[in-house]
């Protein structure tokens, strides 16, 4: 089977995200760049699949500046086969990056476009959706078990209150949740390997795609702090704060 | 004139309350609030939310007695074109994440994900990194899409009830089919509900900590059970009870968070709750630096004590 695994640039989630001085962004400078947690258990399942499913292909794409090819080549190092960086400096919305993934889903034809739930950084969560939607296809967001058989993909949803098992048709979009599985490391071979896989590189231009951003952020600012809290001997002061003082007993 | 279609969503016969955020975000614009509810015999779901509403829109079709993001797309979409909405609205719920994306492609509209204030009637703040970050964003579009993060926006309060109309709706031709939902079952109130929430961290040791220490706890304060992510991934706890940023968002009136370190992750999930108790035998543990209350010591010594304390207090 063919996959399409999307890989977003996104900062380290282990970094302090901290506003630039003139607020226009986050800081990113010295900042640790990696792929999306969630994209990174998309390749994981994709090479899974195609192991389980007899072969085939896992393609990986991803949209961003020059820099992001190091996030492919991390997904070629974990075993993808090959890359596709559609370079687009600056800001690209949900609806475009959908519209980037469409074009480039018409010419690879994939089974299976799996995609990881939301980015860590816009926490936008719309781009496999509207994806779907373009094409006219089924949609697993929230995966937390795949299986691909009798040309369907039964998929277990983490949802509200339980787990919802839902069947879609292929081709179909599946986005990963966090327990789906756990990433491979890449093998020292497999990152030697990864620096020979074909690359290619396409536009949002040459796919026929223009790029009007209609959710343009205005602005950014820190959240408002919480005022520091106060440490209590024992149980009895914390019983006693919480009946007197906060009042929520 | 804005005129607005909140998507009420339900669950085995009940009114998800996080759907009512949707109309509080929805007022803030202004204009005419509409209500869709669709399902198969869900006349007492759109009695529930009429006083929110100037008209309640039933479609009822065996197409759509399943949250399918694909039918339910079409079917959102046919009826906001058909009262000429420039609005949609639903909960950030794992199911308005689910479909409203979808039904933002299909009408052609820009979106906003999750947000948590309303600025205008096409600008929004919405939390962006974790809530590390608070973004405005501007939506470009003349028809708008919008999920709300319910624990920042009140309940509005109950009106005159609307008038309640069935409206026909055609699901069209669906790619998606769905096989079943296994449901967690409790006897204690939602996460999202909940007015007392304690939660585990990796503290509790196992679920055997989570049961014999915390449940007692939970018990005396009719509290909901959460857990951080690290819980969930071990095994010990559903991972329905994850709380952070890619769990749920909950903002009780008090919690208690114990044995948990407070990644920023985890964080994310909780920091609106009014007041926070944060016990945890390391002192320089970061929960502490959210927290209203904090007591140092041993989980396993501190809850039995504590819960038999409150008992009293409560007389």
């Amino acid at each position: 089977m063919k996959f399409l695994v999307t890989v977003k640039r996104v900062t380290d989630y282990e970094a302090k995200v901290k506003l630039k001085a003139d607020k226009s962004g986050v800081e990113t400078a010295g900042v640790n760049m990696i792929v999306n947690p969630f994209d990174e258990i998309a390749v994981e399942e994709a090479l899974r699949q195609k192991d389980k499913t007899g072969g085939g292909e896992v393609v990986v794409c991803s949209i961003g500046s020059a820099d992001a090819t190091a996030q492919i080549r991390s997904a070629l190092a974990m075993g993808a086969d090959r890359g596709i960086l559609v370079k687009h400096d600056g800001a690209i919305d949900p609806f475009h990056v959908a519209r980037v993934l469409q074009k480039v889903v018409e010419k690879e034809k994939p089974d299976v476009v799996l995609m990881g739930k939301q980015a860590i950084d816009d926490d936008s969560g719309q781009a496999a959706q509207i994806l779907a939607e373009l094409l006219g296809w089924g949609q697993a967001t929230s995966a937390n078990t795949v299986t691909l058989e009798g040309g369907k993909a039964t998929v277990v949803r983490e949802a509200d209150g339980g787990l919802e098992t839902v069947a879609c048709e292929l081709p179909c979009v599946i986005t990963a949740d966090l327990r789906l599985n756990e990433p491979r490391y890449a093998s020292l071979p497999g990152i030697m390997k990864a620096k020979k896989k074909p690359l290619d590189e396409l536009t949002p231009d040459a796919l026929g795609v223009k790029v009007e951003n209609r959710v343009v952020v205005k602005g950014f600012e820190e959240p408002a702090q919480k005022k520091a809290g106060q440490k209590v001997a024992d149980v009895a002061a914390l019983v006693d704060k919480l009946k007197n003082e906060a009042k929520a007993l | 004139m804005a005129t607005h279609l909140i998507v009420v969503e339900h669950q085995s016969g009940k009114l998800n309350k996080a759907s009512l955020s949707a109309f509080a975000a929805a007022a803030k614009v202004g204009g005419d609030l509409h209500a869709l509810v669709l399902g198969q015999g869900v006349g007492e779901i759109a009695k529930a939310v009429a006083p929110y509403a100037k008209k309640v829109h039933v479609g009822e079709h065996a197409g759509v007695k399943d949250r399918l993001a694909q039918p339910y797309a079409k079917c959102i979409t046919d009826v906001a074109n058909a009262i000429g909405a420039t609005h949609v609205w639903a909960a950030a719920s794992n199911a308005g994440k689910d479909l409203m994306p979808r039904v933002a492609a299909r009408m052609d509209a820009a979106m906003a994900s999750d947000v948590s204030a309303v600025v205008d009637e096409k600008t929004f703040k919405r939390p962006m990194w974790a809530g590390n970050v608070i973004g405005t964003v501007e939506l470009t579009t003349a028809k708008k899409v919008i999920t709300v993060r319910p624990t920042e926006f009140t309940a509005p309060a109950a009106g005159a009830a609307g008038e309640v109309a069935s409206v026909s709706v055609d699901p069209g031709a669906s790619k998606m089919s769905f096989v079943k939902f296994d449901a967690v079952v409790s006897d204690r109130p939602l996460l999202q509900d909940a007015r007392v929430i304690v939660a585990a961290g990796r503290g509790v040791k196992g679920p055997e900590g989570i049961k014999t220490v915390l449940e007692p706890l939970a018990d005396t304060l009719s509290a909901a059970i959460g857990a951080s992510r690290a819980v969930c991934d071990a095994g010990w706890a559903p991972n329905d009870w994850q709380i952070g940023q890619t769990g749920k968002v909950v903002a009780p009136e008090l919690y208690f968070a114990v044995g948990l370190s407070g990644a920023i992750q985890h964080v994310a999930g909780m920091k609106g709750s009014k007041c926070i108790v944060a016990i945890n035998k390391d002192p320089e543990a970061p929960i502490f630096q959210v927290a209203d209350y904090g007591l140092v010591g041993d989980l396993f010594k501190v809850i039995p004590e504590l819960t038999e304390a409150i008992k009293k207090a409560k007389g």
